[in-house]
Protein backbone atom coordinates (compact mmCIF):
# COMPACT_ATOMS: atom_id res chain seq x y z
CA UNK A 1 0.00 0.00 0.00
CA UNK A 2 1.31 3.43 -0.88
CA UNK A 3 1.30 6.57 1.21
CA UNK A 4 -1.33 9.24 1.01
CA UNK A 5 -0.69 12.81 -0.01
CA UNK A 6 -0.58 14.14 3.55
CA UNK A 7 2.06 11.57 4.56
CA UNK A 8 4.14 12.25 1.44
CA UNK A 9 4.22 16.01 2.02
CA UNK A 10 5.13 15.48 5.67
CA UNK A 11 8.11 13.23 4.82
CA UNK A 12 9.26 15.48 1.99
CA UNK A 13 9.12 18.55 4.21
CA UNK A 14 11.03 16.91 7.03
CA UNK A 15 13.70 15.65 4.61
CA UNK A 16 14.16 19.13 3.18
CA UNK A 17 14.52 20.61 6.66
CA UNK A 18 17.09 17.97 7.60
CA UNK A 19 18.98 18.58 4.36
CA UNK A 20 19.12 22.31 4.92
CA UNK A 21 20.37 21.88 8.45
CA UNK A 22 22.84 19.16 7.42
CA UNK A 23 26.19 20.92 7.43
CA UNK A 24 25.11 23.12 10.30
CA UNK A 25 24.18 20.05 12.29
CA UNK A 26 27.58 18.51 11.62
CA UNK A 27 29.28 21.70 12.76
CA UNK A 28 27.20 21.70 15.95
CA UNK A 29 27.78 18.05 16.77
CA UNK A 30 31.43 17.74 15.67
CA UNK A 31 33.09 21.12 15.31
CA UNK A 32 36.42 21.39 13.55
CA UNK A 33 37.75 20.24 10.24
CA UNK A 34 35.17 18.66 7.98
CA UNK A 35 37.20 18.71 4.80
CA UNK A 36 40.90 18.17 4.20
CA UNK A 37 42.76 21.43 4.01
CA UNK A 38 46.32 22.59 3.65
CA UNK A 39 47.69 24.46 6.61
CA UNK A 40 50.93 26.18 5.68
CA UNK A 41 53.64 26.29 8.29
CA UNK A 42 53.42 29.18 10.70
CA UNK A 43 55.44 32.21 9.75
CA UNK A 44 55.52 31.51 6.02
CA UNK A 45 55.02 34.36 3.58
CA UNK A 46 51.86 34.08 1.53
CA UNK A 47 50.49 36.05 -1.38
CA UNK A 48 47.87 35.83 -4.06
CA UNK A 49 50.37 36.77 -6.77
CA UNK A 50 54.09 37.09 -6.14
CA UNK A 51 55.83 39.62 -8.33
CA UNK A 52 59.25 41.25 -8.38
CA UNK A 53 60.14 44.82 -9.22
CA UNK A 54 63.80 45.47 -10.03
CA UNK A 55 64.82 49.07 -9.70
CA UNK A 56 67.70 49.29 -12.16
CA UNK A 57 68.35 52.90 -11.18
CA UNK A 58 69.33 51.80 -7.69
CA UNK A 59 71.06 48.58 -8.66
CA UNK A 60 74.79 48.98 -9.29
CA UNK A 61 76.77 46.28 -11.12
CA UNK A 62 78.54 45.16 -8.00
CA UNK A 63 75.30 44.57 -6.11
CA UNK A 64 73.84 42.75 -9.11
CA UNK A 65 76.77 40.34 -9.09
CA UNK A 66 76.37 39.87 -5.35
CA UNK A 67 72.68 39.08 -5.79
CA UNK A 68 73.50 36.44 -8.39
CA UNK A 69 76.21 34.99 -6.17
CA UNK A 70 73.91 34.86 -3.15
CA UNK A 71 71.18 33.16 -5.17
CA UNK A 72 73.58 30.59 -6.58
CA UNK A 73 75.07 29.94 -3.16
CA UNK A 74 71.81 29.20 -1.33
CA UNK A 75 70.58 26.99 -4.15
CA UNK A 76 73.76 25.00 -4.68
CA UNK A 77 74.03 26.14 -8.29
CA UNK A 78 77.17 24.69 -9.90
CA UNK A 79 79.77 27.01 -11.41
CA UNK A 80 81.25 25.37 -14.48
CA UNK A 81 83.23 28.43 -15.51
CA UNK A 82 85.20 28.67 -12.27
CA UNK A 83 85.22 25.18 -10.77
CA UNK A 84 86.30 24.89 -7.14
CA UNK A 85 89.04 22.44 -8.07
CA UNK A 86 91.62 23.07 -10.83
CA UNK A 87 91.31 19.43 -11.88
CA UNK A 88 87.68 19.99 -12.84
CA UNK A 89 88.54 22.78 -15.26
CA UNK A 90 86.61 22.45 -18.50
CA UNK A 91 87.26 23.63 -22.02
CA UNK A 92 85.89 27.21 -21.93
CA UNK A 93 83.54 26.65 -24.88
CA UNK A 94 82.11 23.53 -23.23
CA UNK A 95 81.88 25.19 -19.84
CA UNK A 96 79.98 28.06 -21.39
CA UNK A 97 77.41 25.69 -22.84
CA UNK A 98 77.10 23.77 -19.57
CA UNK A 99 76.51 26.91 -17.52
CA UNK A 100 73.62 26.81 -15.06
CA UNK A 101 72.05 30.20 -14.43
CA UNK A 102 69.25 31.18 -12.08
CA UNK A 103 70.02 34.87 -11.84
CA UNK A 104 72.45 36.71 -14.08
CA UNK A 105 72.96 40.00 -15.94
CA UNK A 106 72.34 40.97 -19.56
CA UNK A 107 72.60 44.18 -21.53
CA UNK A 108 69.48 45.92 -22.78
CA UNK A 109 69.69 44.56 -26.33
CA UNK A 110 69.80 40.99 -24.98
CA UNK A 111 67.32 41.40 -22.17
CA UNK A 112 64.81 43.36 -24.25
CA UNK A 113 65.55 42.35 -27.86
CA UNK A 114 63.63 44.35 -30.44
CA UNK A 115 62.71 47.03 -27.93
CA UNK A 116 65.90 49.03 -28.39
CA UNK A 117 65.64 52.07 -30.65
CA UNK A 118 68.56 52.87 -32.93
CA UNK A 119 69.73 55.61 -30.61
CA UNK A 120 68.96 55.08 -26.98
CA UNK A 121 70.16 56.52 -23.71
CA UNK A 122 73.74 55.36 -23.28
CA UNK A 123 73.26 54.73 -19.62
CA UNK A 124 70.44 52.29 -20.29
CA UNK A 125 72.17 50.72 -23.26
CA UNK A 126 75.13 49.66 -21.14
CA UNK A 127 73.14 48.91 -18.02
CA UNK A 128 73.49 45.42 -16.56
CA UNK A 129 69.94 44.16 -16.21
CA UNK A 130 69.41 41.49 -13.61
CA UNK A 131 67.45 38.74 -15.35
CA UNK A 132 65.79 35.65 -13.98
CA UNK A 133 62.72 33.49 -14.49
CA UNK A 134 59.80 35.87 -15.04
CA UNK A 135 57.25 33.59 -13.36
CA UNK A 136 54.85 34.36 -16.20
CA UNK A 137 51.16 34.44 -15.63
CA UNK A 138 50.86 32.44 -18.84
CA UNK A 139 53.98 30.29 -18.72
CA UNK A 140 54.86 28.47 -21.96
CA UNK A 141 57.21 26.12 -20.09
CA UNK A 142 54.30 24.77 -18.06
CA UNK A 143 52.24 24.23 -21.19
CA UNK A 144 54.90 22.14 -22.90
CA UNK A 145 56.08 20.07 -19.93
CA UNK A 146 54.98 16.48 -20.64
CA UNK A 147 55.26 15.32 -17.01
CA UNK A 148 53.97 18.38 -15.18
CA UNK A 149 57.36 18.63 -13.54
CA UNK A 150 57.07 22.36 -13.93
CA UNK A 151 53.78 23.82 -12.82
CA UNK A 152 52.21 27.05 -11.69
CA UNK A 153 51.34 27.40 -8.04
CA UNK A 154 48.27 29.24 -6.86
CA UNK A 155 50.45 32.15 -5.78
CA UNK A 156 51.82 32.48 -9.31
CA UNK A 157 55.22 30.93 -8.74
CA UNK A 158 56.28 28.73 -11.65
CA UNK A 159 57.72 25.84 -9.69
CA UNK A 160 60.00 22.96 -10.62
CA UNK A 161 59.55 19.47 -9.26
CA UNK A 162 62.97 17.95 -9.86
CA UNK A 163 61.63 14.53 -8.90
CA UNK A 164 59.45 14.49 -11.98
CA UNK A 165 61.72 16.12 -14.53
CA UNK A 166 62.74 13.69 -17.27
CA UNK A 167 65.12 16.16 -18.91
CA UNK A 168 63.33 16.43 -22.25
CA UNK A 169 64.13 20.17 -22.40
CA UNK A 170 60.82 21.13 -24.02
CA UNK A 171 60.53 23.84 -21.37
CA UNK A 172 63.88 25.28 -22.40
CA UNK A 173 62.63 25.48 -25.98
CA UNK A 174 59.38 27.00 -24.75
CA UNK A 175 60.88 29.67 -22.49
CA UNK A 176 61.52 32.87 -24.47
CA UNK A 177 63.82 34.24 -21.76
CA UNK A 178 66.48 31.52 -21.57
CA UNK A 179 65.73 31.27 -17.88
CA UNK A 180 66.15 27.52 -17.76
CA UNK A 181 69.36 25.54 -17.60
CA UNK A 182 69.96 21.88 -18.24
CA UNK A 183 72.34 19.80 -16.16
CA UNK A 184 74.55 18.37 -18.87
CA UNK A 185 76.80 16.74 -16.30
CA UNK A 186 76.83 15.93 -12.60
CA UNK A 187 76.68 19.35 -10.92
CA UNK A 188 77.82 18.22 -7.46
CA UNK A 189 81.59 18.54 -7.92
CA UNK A 190 81.08 22.05 -9.31
CA UNK A 191 79.14 23.34 -6.32
CA UNK A 192 81.59 25.44 -4.34
CA UNK A 193 80.25 24.74 -0.88
CA UNK A 194 77.20 22.64 -0.19
CA UNK A 195 74.48 24.81 1.30
CA UNK A 196 72.74 22.45 3.70
CA UNK A 197 69.27 23.95 3.44
CA UNK A 198 68.71 23.04 -0.20
CA UNK A 199 69.36 19.96 -2.34
CA UNK A 200 71.65 19.89 -5.33
CA UNK A 201 70.46 18.60 -8.69
CA UNK A 202 71.34 15.51 -10.65
CA UNK A 203 72.57 15.12 -14.19
CA UNK A 204 69.71 15.31 -16.69
CA UNK A 205 67.23 17.70 -15.07
CA UNK A 206 66.31 21.28 -15.91
CA UNK A 207 66.48 23.93 -13.22
CA UNK A 208 65.60 27.59 -12.79
CA UNK A 209 64.72 30.30 -10.30
CA UNK A 210 61.81 29.38 -8.03
CA UNK A 211 61.34 32.83 -6.46
CA UNK A 212 62.95 31.19 -3.40
CA UNK A 213 59.79 29.21 -2.63
CA UNK A 214 61.66 27.38 0.15
CA UNK A 215 62.64 30.67 1.77
CA UNK A 216 59.12 32.11 1.51
CA UNK A 217 57.90 29.03 3.39
CA UNK A 218 60.24 29.98 6.22
CA UNK A 219 59.10 33.57 6.23
CA UNK A 220 62.19 34.91 4.48
CA UNK A 221 62.45 37.19 1.47
CA UNK A 222 64.17 35.77 -1.63
CA UNK A 223 67.95 35.73 -1.40
CA UNK A 224 68.45 38.30 -4.17
CA UNK A 225 66.00 40.72 -2.52
CA UNK A 226 67.89 40.48 0.76
CA UNK A 227 71.22 41.12 -0.97
CA UNK A 228 70.01 43.94 -3.22
CA UNK A 229 70.10 46.76 -0.62
CA UNK A 230 66.57 47.79 -1.50
CA UNK A 231 66.97 47.72 -5.27
CA UNK A 232 64.71 44.70 -5.65
CA UNK A 233 61.21 44.69 -4.23
CA UNK A 234 59.21 41.53 -3.86
CA UNK A 235 55.56 41.30 -2.88
CA UNK A 236 51.95 40.63 -3.60
CA UNK A 237 50.51 42.17 -6.76
CA UNK A 238 46.96 41.65 -5.50
CA UNK A 239 47.58 43.56 -2.30
CA UNK A 240 46.93 47.25 -2.93
CA UNK A 241 49.07 48.32 0.01
CA UNK A 242 52.08 46.21 -0.88
CA UNK A 243 55.42 47.79 -1.68
CA UNK A 244 55.42 46.41 -5.22
CA UNK A 245 52.09 48.06 -5.95
CA UNK A 246 53.44 51.30 -4.59
CA UNK A 247 56.44 51.06 -6.92
CA UNK A 248 54.25 50.16 -9.89
CA UNK A 249 52.06 53.21 -9.14
CA UNK A 250 55.02 55.48 -8.74
CA UNK A 251 57.34 54.43 -11.57
CA UNK A 252 57.01 53.50 -15.20
CA UNK A 253 58.11 49.89 -15.59
CA UNK A 254 58.97 47.65 -18.51
CA UNK A 255 58.80 43.89 -18.80
CA UNK A 256 60.80 41.49 -20.94
CA UNK A 257 59.15 40.49 -24.23
CA UNK A 258 55.68 41.27 -22.92
CA UNK A 259 54.41 41.29 -26.53
CA UNK A 260 54.75 37.50 -26.62
CA UNK A 261 51.77 37.17 -24.34
CA UNK A 262 53.46 35.30 -21.52
CA UNK A 263 52.54 38.09 -19.10
CA UNK A 264 55.90 38.16 -17.28
CA UNK A 265 55.80 39.18 -13.63
CA UNK A 266 59.24 40.72 -13.17
CA UNK A 267 59.07 44.48 -13.67
CA UNK A 268 62.03 46.74 -14.43
CA UNK A 269 62.38 50.39 -13.51
CA UNK A 270 64.91 52.02 -15.86
CA UNK B 1 54.60 -46.93 -37.51
CA UNK B 2 53.94 -48.03 -41.07
CA UNK B 3 52.80 -45.74 -43.84
CA UNK B 4 51.12 -42.55 -42.99
CA UNK B 5 48.45 -40.82 -45.02
CA UNK B 6 46.55 -37.68 -45.51
CA UNK B 7 43.38 -36.86 -47.42
CA UNK B 8 45.23 -37.23 -50.79
CA UNK B 9 46.26 -40.81 -50.21
CA UNK B 10 49.16 -42.85 -48.94
CA UNK B 11 52.72 -41.70 -48.86
CA UNK B 12 55.93 -43.57 -48.64
CA UNK B 13 57.31 -44.59 -45.30
CA UNK B 14 59.23 -42.00 -43.44
CA UNK B 15 62.95 -42.33 -44.00
CA UNK B 16 64.53 -44.04 -41.06
CA UNK B 17 67.12 -41.81 -39.45
CA UNK B 18 69.15 -43.27 -36.70
CA UNK B 19 68.61 -41.26 -33.52
CA UNK B 20 71.98 -40.79 -32.03
CA UNK B 21 73.65 -38.18 -29.89
CA UNK B 22 77.05 -37.59 -31.33
CA UNK B 23 79.92 -37.08 -28.90
CA UNK B 24 77.61 -38.16 -26.15
CA UNK B 25 80.17 -38.11 -23.37
CA UNK B 26 81.55 -34.71 -24.24
CA UNK B 27 78.11 -33.14 -24.53
CA UNK B 28 76.91 -34.50 -21.21
CA UNK B 29 80.12 -33.52 -19.46
CA UNK B 30 79.78 -30.03 -20.91
CA UNK B 31 76.19 -29.75 -19.76
CA UNK B 32 77.11 -30.84 -16.25
CA UNK B 33 79.92 -28.28 -16.11
CA UNK B 34 77.59 -25.57 -17.40
CA UNK B 35 74.91 -26.31 -14.80
CA UNK B 36 77.44 -26.41 -11.98
CA UNK B 37 78.93 -23.12 -13.14
CA UNK B 38 75.67 -21.20 -13.23
CA UNK B 39 74.54 -22.58 -9.89
CA UNK B 40 77.82 -21.83 -8.11
CA UNK B 41 76.29 -18.91 -6.13
CA UNK B 42 73.67 -21.29 -4.80
CA UNK B 43 76.27 -23.88 -3.73
CA UNK B 44 78.49 -21.29 -2.18
CA UNK B 45 75.71 -19.90 0.00
CA UNK B 46 74.15 -23.26 0.83
CA UNK B 47 73.59 -23.61 4.54
CA UNK B 48 74.88 -20.11 5.28
CA UNK B 49 72.63 -17.50 6.86
CA UNK B 50 73.12 -13.80 6.23
CA UNK B 51 72.60 -11.86 9.43
CA UNK B 52 69.63 -9.50 9.42
CA UNK B 53 70.76 -5.89 9.10
CA UNK B 54 71.12 -3.96 12.34
CA UNK B 55 70.90 -0.28 11.52
CA UNK B 56 72.90 1.73 13.99
CA UNK B 57 71.31 4.46 16.10
CA UNK B 58 74.66 5.55 17.44
CA UNK B 59 74.90 9.17 16.34
CA UNK B 60 75.83 12.23 18.38
CA UNK B 61 72.39 13.82 18.01
CA UNK B 62 70.49 10.71 19.08
CA UNK B 63 72.86 10.22 22.05
CA UNK B 64 72.11 13.72 23.27
CA UNK B 65 68.36 13.21 23.24
CA UNK B 66 66.67 12.60 26.57
CA UNK B 67 65.29 9.09 27.02
CA UNK B 68 61.71 10.18 26.57
CA UNK B 69 62.50 12.07 23.37
CA UNK B 70 64.37 9.14 21.90
CA UNK B 71 61.81 8.30 19.27
CA UNK B 72 61.27 8.82 15.60
CA UNK B 73 58.53 10.98 14.10
CA UNK B 74 56.39 7.86 13.92
CA UNK B 75 56.61 4.52 15.81
CA UNK B 76 59.60 2.41 14.83
CA UNK B 77 57.57 -0.49 13.49
CA UNK B 78 55.50 1.84 11.33
CA UNK B 79 58.60 3.61 10.05
CA UNK B 80 60.24 0.33 9.15
CA UNK B 81 57.33 -0.56 6.89
CA UNK B 82 56.22 2.85 5.63
CA UNK B 83 59.09 5.35 5.73
CA UNK B 84 59.37 5.37 1.95
CA UNK B 85 55.70 6.21 1.55
CA UNK B 86 56.01 8.92 4.18
CA UNK B 87 58.97 10.47 2.39
CA UNK B 88 57.04 10.46 -0.86
CA UNK B 89 54.20 12.20 0.98
CA UNK B 90 56.54 14.80 2.41
CA UNK B 91 58.00 15.37 -1.01
CA UNK B 92 54.60 15.88 -2.64
CA UNK B 93 53.45 18.14 0.17
CA UNK B 94 56.51 20.30 0.17
CA UNK B 95 57.01 20.61 -3.57
CA UNK B 96 53.48 20.32 -4.88
CA UNK B 97 51.52 21.26 -1.73
CA UNK B 98 48.96 18.53 -1.89
CA UNK B 99 47.23 16.84 1.00
CA UNK B 100 48.05 13.16 1.05
CA UNK B 101 46.29 10.44 2.95
CA UNK B 102 48.86 8.24 4.60
CA UNK B 103 50.26 10.66 7.14
CA UNK B 104 49.17 13.94 8.59
CA UNK B 105 51.85 15.93 6.82
CA UNK B 106 50.58 19.39 6.00
CA UNK B 107 52.63 21.61 3.74
CA UNK B 108 56.09 21.84 5.21
CA UNK B 109 55.21 20.78 8.72
CA UNK B 110 54.64 17.24 9.83
CA UNK B 111 52.50 16.60 12.86
CA UNK B 112 53.44 13.40 14.66
CA UNK B 113 50.75 11.34 16.42
CA UNK B 114 51.85 12.80 19.76
CA UNK B 115 51.22 16.31 18.44
CA UNK B 116 54.85 17.30 18.03
CA UNK B 117 55.63 19.24 14.85
CA UNK B 118 58.55 18.58 12.59
CA UNK B 119 59.84 20.19 9.42
CA UNK B 120 59.08 17.77 6.58
CA UNK B 121 62.60 17.45 5.20
CA UNK B 122 64.83 14.49 4.51
CA UNK B 123 68.12 16.33 4.91
CA UNK B 124 67.10 18.68 7.69
CA UNK B 125 64.94 16.40 9.81
CA UNK B 126 65.72 12.73 9.11
CA UNK B 127 69.44 13.11 8.47
CA UNK B 128 69.76 15.49 11.38
CA UNK B 129 69.37 12.57 13.80
CA UNK B 130 70.38 9.76 11.47
CA UNK B 131 73.57 11.41 10.31
CA UNK B 132 75.14 7.98 9.76
CA UNK B 133 73.77 7.12 6.33
CA UNK B 134 76.24 4.28 5.79
CA UNK B 135 75.36 2.56 9.07
CA UNK B 136 71.67 3.37 9.05
CA UNK B 137 70.05 3.80 5.62
CA UNK B 138 72.46 1.73 3.58
CA UNK B 139 72.39 -1.23 5.97
CA UNK B 140 68.85 -2.29 5.10
CA UNK B 141 68.83 -0.91 1.58
CA UNK B 142 71.83 -3.04 0.69
CA UNK B 143 70.33 -6.08 2.41
CA UNK B 144 67.16 -5.93 0.33
CA UNK B 145 69.00 -4.64 -2.77
CA UNK B 146 66.98 -1.43 -2.83
CA UNK B 147 68.70 1.52 -4.48
CA UNK B 148 66.75 4.68 -3.64
CA UNK B 149 68.03 7.70 -5.56
CA UNK B 150 67.37 10.26 -2.81
CA UNK B 151 71.02 11.12 -2.29
CA UNK B 152 71.65 11.99 -5.90
CA UNK B 153 70.34 15.43 -4.99
CA UNK B 154 69.64 15.56 -1.25
CA UNK B 155 72.66 16.17 0.88
CA UNK B 156 73.57 13.52 3.42
CA UNK B 157 74.58 15.86 6.16
CA UNK B 158 72.15 18.57 7.07
CA UNK B 159 72.43 21.34 9.58
CA UNK B 160 69.41 23.06 10.97
CA UNK B 161 68.26 25.70 8.53
CA UNK B 162 68.61 28.35 11.20
CA UNK B 163 72.32 27.66 11.52
CA UNK B 164 72.84 27.90 7.79
CA UNK B 165 71.34 31.34 7.54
Amino acid sequence: MGIDRREFIRIAGLSTLLGLGGTGAFELLAPGRVEAEIIPALGSLKAKRWVMVINQKELDDNTAQQCAAACHRVHNVPDFLNPPDAKLKLNPAVAHRYQVKWLWTEHFHNAFPGDAPAHMAEKVEHMNFLVLCNHCQNPPCVRVCPTKATFQRDDGIVMMDMHRCIGCRFCMAGCPYGSRSFNWRDPRPYVKENYPGYPTREIGVVEKCTFCAERLAQGLQPACVETSRGAIVFGDLEDEKSEVREYLRKYFTIRRKAHLGTNPQVYYIV
Amino acid sequence: MADYKNEFGFFAERPKVEKKLFDRNKVIAGLVIFIVMITIPLWQNLGKTVAAPAPSLDTPVIKQLAAKDKKCVMPTEWMRANHMQMLVDWRDNVVRTKEQLVTTSRGREFVAPDGKQYLASLTNTCMECHSNKVDFCDKCHNYVAAAPNCWGCHLEKGKKLAEAK
